[in-house]
């Protein structure tokens, strides 16, 4: 519908170099708290990126991957702060 | 293009590029702050925005109904279910032991739970005492 500009592109670009933080704050995370945060911002970047490749490359089945995509971020983030605190409620 | 084409345009990019500034304002957070806590917040607030901002400017850039059912889905899931994640991970940062901020004034729930744990521990040491004594007095009779 409307003619694909260039501003696509650079957000895909830019959101991939977000990534690199949240990698480095995984691999060298002074607490596992931390690791932990640096996988859930990592999970809001693969949601923006879905949604941005669709319409990069007018494929909006891969919308549906938002939604699920959604949803299993939070439980990654509800079962890995489980995971963190050991059962210890 | 016509003007309505060229309002579309600009709030959908508009919107998609705020997101984008968002994510890496979340990023330089997760570099630069010293202790989970903040991390925390700086990922869990921008990303929450962020990613809603993003699906709002895709659902502007391609209007049609099936696209907003499925887009105004995942931006109402995602604020309903982020901060419940973050307040997870905040959570379990904290029970964890995760360094608390250099400059922080009030700690009133580490106290709280040092005062519980103490509680309990003298609980149990009453009950560990009763409990000897019941089992070594039929002993002590016979």
């Amino acid at each position: 519908m409307i003619a694909v500009p260039v501003i696509i592109d650079v957000a895909l670009v830019v959101l991939a170099l977000t990534l690199l933080p949240a990698a480095w704050r995984v691999a060298t995370g002074p607490t596992e708290a931390d690791r932990a945060i640096g996988a859930d911002h990592a999970f809001f970047v693969f949601v923006a990126v879905v949604a941005l490749l669709a319409v990069r490359i007018q494929r909006f089945e891969m919308l549906d991957v938002v939604v699920i995509g959604t949803l299993v971020g939070f439980l990654s983030a509800v079962f890995l702060a489980r995971y963190i605190s050991r059962s210890r409620r | 293009m016509s003007a309505l084409q060229l309002i579309q345009s600009v709030i959908g990019h508009g919107a998609v590029v705020v997101g984008v500034l968002l994510f890496c304002i979340a990023a330089i957070g997760l570099l630069r702050f010293r202790d989970p806590y903040s991390r925390l917040a700086a990922t869990t607030k921008s990303g929450t925005l962020g990613v809603c901002l993003v699906l709002l400017g895709v659902l502007v850039l391609e209007p049609s109904w099936s696209h907003a059912l499925i887009l105004l889905l995942a931006v109402a899931l995602q604020i309903m279910t982020a901060p419940v994640g973050g307040f997870a991970l905040g959570r379990a940062a904290f029970r964890s032991d995760a360094p608390m901020p250099d400059r922080i004034l009030f700690d009133e729930l580490h106290e709280h739970l040092a005062q519980e744990k103490a509680a309990e521990q003298a609980r149990a040491e009453r009950d560990a005492g009763r409990d000897a004594e019941r089992s070594t007095a039929p002993r002590a009779d016979a």
